[in-house]
């Protein structure tokens, strides 16, 4: 049983929701040290031999178990790369809470950058949470680079919650899917951006098999100064039906910047692209006003609703 | 309760200003359900939106209770007790049914609670309770959930703009039982319904018929009708009362 400080629970909660050591499967590290794990009879953790990570492997049938991997950095000026590797076997059902928060107190950058490569087996049912959060009053940037590298096997169906709403300065998100035939994929993502942040985000999802689909839906709020890049491509190889769709709302003197990218390689391949980005309508805050609301109540309320 | 005082209201056009109401006075006593008609243009909706704040009138001055409001902001409008109903109610996205009603009734109503402020508009409260406010509500639906949101803040004042655009007969006929019951229930509280509908009409204590950006006539039911069909002022209550 790890011991946690104040500091490290507070992270931990931000990022996976969670108030005390999860059940099932676990590694929790802070500071680039594991401060706890544990493996189950179904779902194994291994640390990596030749870089920083583990490997994560799951047992093929695995039904409603969960693994969570939140990562914590409390060192000014610390910056790392963990390789984390997913093996989901055939036709389990599992959820997986990963997360990273930064609290930077100090003056120099920290940052995080994990690559994820997810496996996921014929007729596997994944979940995945991610959530990136930062605090701290310092000087020094909080920076959170991830890059996700999804293959889903024939009937395979992966769920991503992507969910990025504080205190993150700098962020390059990039996600790669390849799809096999009857394969789901399902992403998520929310944002919100403010100060002088940036975050890119970009995926590029190959639909290969036969029916396989793809629902990749971004919404995001930027204030302030902020600037947000959502690039998102979806390549159609066979018979399939892919739909991307950026949502935002700016505010103040934010930048965003909506990049879709649609390639049809077969006929069959049905693709659709949805960008939509403005300012919060006046009749939405006139609304929330004439319910007692002040104006920037409700603001938060309708940016709230919106990234909920 | 609620005093219109020589209240005028224009808008720059490009040919210079246009006059959307001229010198309007009007007294909303309390206990009294008061309903607003007349033809298009005639500045029904811009006497609605100067009372809840959203326009600011050119000249003269509205009172509530006493208290000169003119210069009070919409919040502060809210605040102080009057509630609001849009003609064209909005949406938004990841806002809930109950979130909204929450945010009207001010505090954290339970799902019973919010499920009974549903029902007194017709509405399925389980069906809707969860339900984003967004596209996926037709208009009527979205209609029955603003009307909700204006009761669930039991105002001293209400204003409802024109409640049966948009809305189906079925639904109407709903409506119709939503105001009586909130015309018996009145106690201290006014209503105002801007309206073209015979039916609305007949329920109110008072007519105001608004012309041209001005008033035309008042008077009860009774008083009025017997004419207000002949006007050439008032058409489209007579012509939905001929549909019905």
């Amino acid at each position: 049983m790890p011991e946690l400080n104040q500091l490290q629970k507070k992270i931990l909660e931000e990022v996976a929701d969670l108030h005390k050591v999860p059940e099932g499967a676990y590694n929790i590290r802070s500071d680039s040290k594991s401060v706890g794990r544990r493996s189950t009879e179904n779902i194994e953790i291994v640390p990596k031999t030749d870089v920083s990570g583990l490997d994560i492997r799951i047992r093929p049938g695995t039904k409603n178990e969960s693994v969570h991997i939140p990562v914590i950095l409390t060192e000014s000026g610390l910056r790392e790369t963990v390789y984390n590797d997913f093996y989901i076997g055939e036709g389990a059902d599992v959820l997986i809470v990963a997360g990273c928060g930064i609290d930077n107190c100090g003056n120099q950058d920290s940052e995080h950058d994990g690559i994820h490569r997810f496996f996921v087996e014929r007729g596997a049912s994944v979940r995945y949470v991610e959530k990136h959060y930062g605090q701290g009053d310092g000087r020094g940037k909080r920076i959170l680079n991830p890059v996700t590298e999804v293959t889903l096997a024939d009937g395979a169906s992966m769920e991503m919650e992507m969910v990025q709403i504080k205190g993150v300065d700098d962020t390059d998100r990039r996600t790669v899917a390849k799809l096999g035939a009857g394969a789901k994929l399902v992403v998520r993502e929310r944002l919100m951006t403010h100060g002088e942040q940036r975050a890119l985000s970009t995926y590029d999802v190959e639909l290969n098999g036969k029916g396989a689909t793809a629902d990749v839906v971004s919404r995001s709020v930027a204030k302030d100064d902020s600037l947000q890049r959502f690039d998102a491509k979806i390549t159609g190889n066979a018979e399939c039906r892919g739909h991307t769709e950026c949502d935002s709302i700016i505010m103040d003197r934010g930048r965003i910047l909506a990049v879709p990218a649609l390639e049809a390689n077969d006929v069959d391949a049905a693709l659709v692209h949805e960008a939509a980005i403005g300012k919060i309508a006046g009749a939405q805050l006139i609304k929330l006003m004439t319910l007692g609301l002040t104006e920037r109540e409700a603001e938060e309320q309708i940016v709230n609703g919106f990234l909920s | 309760m609620l005093e219109i005082k020589n209240v005028s209201f224009s808008v720059s056009e490009n040919d210079g200003d246009k006059e959307i109401l001229r010198d309007v006075s009007l007294t909303v006593p309390a206990r009294k359900l008061l309903v607003i008609t007349g033809p298009n243009g005639g500045g029904k909706s811009t006497l609605a939106k100067l009372i809840a704040g959203i326009e600011r009138p050119t000249a003269g001055s509205i009172f509530f209770d006493g208290e000169d409001i003119t210069d009070l902001n919409i919040t502060e409008r809210a605040r102080a007790g009057i509630a609001f109903a849009f003609q064209h109610p909005v949406r938004f996205k990841g806002i809930r049914v109950l979130d909204l009603l929450r945010l009207a009734t001010g505090k954290n109503a339970s799902v019973a609670e919010a499920c009974e402020m549903l029902s007194q508009v017709g509405l399925c409260a389980k069906e809707y309770i969860n339900r984003e406010v967004n596209d996926s509500l037709s208009g009527g639906e979205l209609k029955r959930i603003e009307i909700a949101t204006v009761i669930a803040r039991g105002a001293k004042l209400s204003v409802f703009d024109e409640p049966e655009a948009g809305i189906d007969l079925w639904s109407f006929q709903n409506l119709i039982k939503v105001f009586r019951k909130m015309r018996n229930e009145i106690r201290d509280s006014s209503i105002i319904i801007i309206s073209h509908q015979e039916r609305i009409l007949r329920i109110a204590d008072e007519i105001v018929v608004l012309k041209d950006g001005r008033v035309d006539r008042r008077g009860t039911p009774d008083e009025l009708f017997p004419n207000l069909c002949d006007a050439a002022s008032v058409s489209a209550p007579c012509r939905m009362a001929e549909e019905d």
